[in-house]
């Protein structure tokens, strides 16, 4: 039996199971907040074209509006001034064979109930690896922090000082991509950098290495919890817009 | 002394809102100076340019010379009541409603008289001070008031007809997370309103002022968003049916103009909110207010747009927020003939540059939230149409109103050339 053919009989079984690691593209999801001189990031909005109705009796249909960013999103490595350089950085580029692959899930989640700003470190990385073995090149490495089921103010954690979540850092993205050579990082979080990664160095460390060395990201991911810390498959094909930045997308990851 | 208006009951829902009526509607073109001046709440007449008469009803041509230049002029308000009738009956279904309605004729001592609503309060043959006023038509109508206040006098029937009081009405404040927001949602609080709904967009982040918001008295906090079409209308479905003053506070302010922007995206923001939004405001909650217009003690009896005065003009360095709130003045007034012979008045509030941060590093003189409120608060209490807040407000308006062609001129020059 070829190796699709047994994925089939497998998923037509149940023996593997599909888990949606998307959040619901809703008005009222969080996005990223930048101080307000700046350009920002738009919010999903729906207009509704029409309803079976006068403005179209048989049928109903909306139109939608985003930023590349918006939601559960993808990050090429364009979006990031470190990447801005490379080769097939943009969404529309991008080989496939990026958007499909083995995940490594890294459960953080008693530490960030312990400490909002929780760090991932090297030390961290390498104690999971202890227990499940090496990250193997191309994967696709998701830190699992259940930020997910927080919502309202809770989710950004916005105070005075800006947000507070947790994420990498610097030392661990860098251990990452040169040494374990990662495909991407994906985060529960609304960026793929702590709430504080600003006043890491380099500043936004998470972005600017990943994007710098070609890396892909991905954030405001959800269920986590439901994956194994080894030997799911990631799906996570964003839109094909052209030049794109990024893209809202759904992530499935397939289980055993 | 008038007796205050109680706070009314719950409303029965078995019995059928009354629908508004109107009365006369319909003025000439030179008659609509009057109204002009009334939704200001200037107590204007008539007078001859060449011979100098002042004219009263309003008229083509000077009764005394025939000169055709008349023009609308400030005169004093103060007069004497010298005649007076209660109307018991009446074939306008509008007075009909609400007889009997005090009436007669006062001789002002600028020498003409006229015929106005007589406010309860005012003595036989007393002494009063004329104002005028849009009344449910949209039309302006005088009333003498007794020469001094005297208690309760806002809740006399007669005047509660052409005033938009917050007294025991409820109140929607489409953004409370500005100081403009919360400094309304204090004046409203504080002016008698039953309740204050304060929309609030985007729960999931904090804001300074949020815990003294909801501190406030008769303060509801309810979760709306007017760049969301689906949040304006879940919230005008909630509470669409008891809005009975609408202020709409949420404004995208930006400097800028065109080129020194490299694109659309914060020009699309400020449309997004300042027209779109107050589009959607309007689709969602006009309907419901527009029914209810003659709906007891509590009608729906005011909507509040504040508007940046550069709607009328542009400032170029606000030139973009400056357009989208040309584009909104432009919605209000097709809002204005929309909801006419609702009794609901279309209130534009025009303010100069607001004490706030988009505004910090302009010179003064400045709005403060607190000024703004107050005056809302006063142009509601009065059943004003059109106010000026603050001397920048005030002064180019005047200069508008003089020569909007000069006013351009004016406000795009270079400097110092």
């Amino acid at each position: 039996m070829s190796a699709l053919a047994h994925l089939a009989a497998s998923l037509a079984t149940g023996a593997v199971k599909t888990v949606d690691l998307t959040h619901t593209l809703d008005p009222d999801f969080p996005v990223m907040i930048l101080p307000p001189e700046f350009g920002q990031c738009a919010r999903f909005r729906v207009e509704e074209v029409s309803r079976y109705d006068e403005r179209g009796p048989g049928w109903y249909w909306r139109n939608f509006s985003c930023g590349e960013h918006t939601g559960t999103h993808f990050d090429a490595p364009i979006h990031w001034i470190s990447g801005r350089d490379l080769p097939n950085a943009t969404v529309d580029a991008i080989p496939t064979s990026a958007f499909v692959g083995p995940v490594c899930v890294l459960d953080c989640s008693a530490e960030a109930a312990e400490d909002e700003d929780y760090l991932l470190d090297v030390e961290a990385i390498k104690a999971w690896e202890a227990t499940h073995g090496e990250i193997p090149a191309g994967a696709w490495v998701l830190m699992r922090t259940d930020w997910s089921k927080k919502s309202g103010a809770e989710y950004l954690n916005m105070r005075e000082d800006g947000a507070h979540t947790p994420g990498p850092t610097s030392e661990a993205i860098r251990f990452l991509v040169e040494t374990r050579e990662i495909l991407g990082f994906g985060t529960e979080t609304v960026g793929t950098d702590a709430g504080q990664g600003a006043h890491l160095s380099p500043p936004y460390p998470a972005h600017y290495i990943l994007h710098g060395a070609g890396k892909l990201g991905l954030q405001c991911l959800a269920n986590l919890d439901q994956l194994p810390a080894t030997g799911a498959i990631l799906i996570c094909p964003p839109l094909k817009i052209k030049h794109g930045s990024g893209s809202p997308l759904r992530v499935l990851a397939l289980v055993e | 002394m008038t007796d205050p208006i109680r706070k009314p009951g719950r409303k029965n829902p078995q019995i059928r809102t009354v629908q508004p009526t109107l009365p006369p509607a319909f003025r000439s073109r030179k008659a609509l100076g009057f109204t002009v001046a009334a939704a200001e709440g200037r107590f204007c007449l008539q007078r001859c340019d060449d011979c100098g008469k002042l004219t009263y009803p309003a008229r083509e041509a000077c009764p005394a010379c025939l000169s055709m230049n008349l023009h609308w002029q400030d005169v004093d308000p103060a007069g004497q009541l010298i005649a007076e009738t209660t109307i018991r009956t009446s074939t306008n279904s509008y007075f009909r409603e609400r007889m009997p309605w005090r009436s007669g004729t006062v001789m002002l001592d600028a020498g003409v008289s006229v015929l106005a609503h007589i406010h309860g309060d005012v003595a036989p043959q007393g002494r009063v001070r004329m104002i005028a006023r849009t009344d449910k038509s949209g039309k302006g109508v005088m009333m003498a008031l007794p020469e001094e206040d005297v208690e309760n006098m806002a809740d006399d029937k007669q005047l509660r007809e052409l005033t938009c009081d917050p007294k025991h009405r409820r109140v929607l404040i489409t953004d409370g997370r500005t100081e403009v927001g919360q400094a309304l949602a204090k004046a409203m609080s504080g002016a008698g309103a039953g309740i204050v709904f304060v929309g609030l967009a985007e729960q999931w982040r904090g804001f300074a002022g949020q815990a003294a918001l909801e501190a406030i008295a008769n303060v509801e906090i309810v979760p709306l968003d007017v760049t969301n079409t689906t949040s304006v209308q879940e919230c005008a479905g909630e509470i669409g049916g008891k809005v009975d003053i609408l202020i709409n506070t949420a404004q995208h302010t930006r400097p800028g103009g065109i080129m020194g922007r490299r694109d659309v995206v914060t020009s699309r923001d400020e449309m997004e909110v300042n027209y779109f939004g107050l589009m959607r405001l309007m689709q969602g909650f006009g309907p419901g207010m527009r029914a209810r217009g003659a709906d007891g003690v509590n009608s729906a009896c005011a909507w509040v747009n504040l508007l940046s005065v550069y709607a009328l003009s542009n400032k170029p360095d606000f030139g973009s927020t400056s357009a989208s709130q040309a584009a909104a003045l432009s919605l209000a007034q097709c809002f204005r003939a929309e909801m006419a012979g609702s009794g609901v008045k279309v209130v534009n509030a025009y303010h100069g540059p607001l004490e706030d941060e988009w505004h910090q590093p302009l010179p003064p003189p400045k709005v403060s939230p607190n000024r703004l409120a107050r005056e809302v608060r006063g142009a509601l209490q009065q059943g004003l149409e059109d106010i000026a807040i603050g001397e920048v407000a005030l002064d180019v308006r005047m200069r508008w109103k003089e020569d909007a062609g000069v006013l351009e001129k004016e406000l795009t020059q270079i400097e110092g050339m």
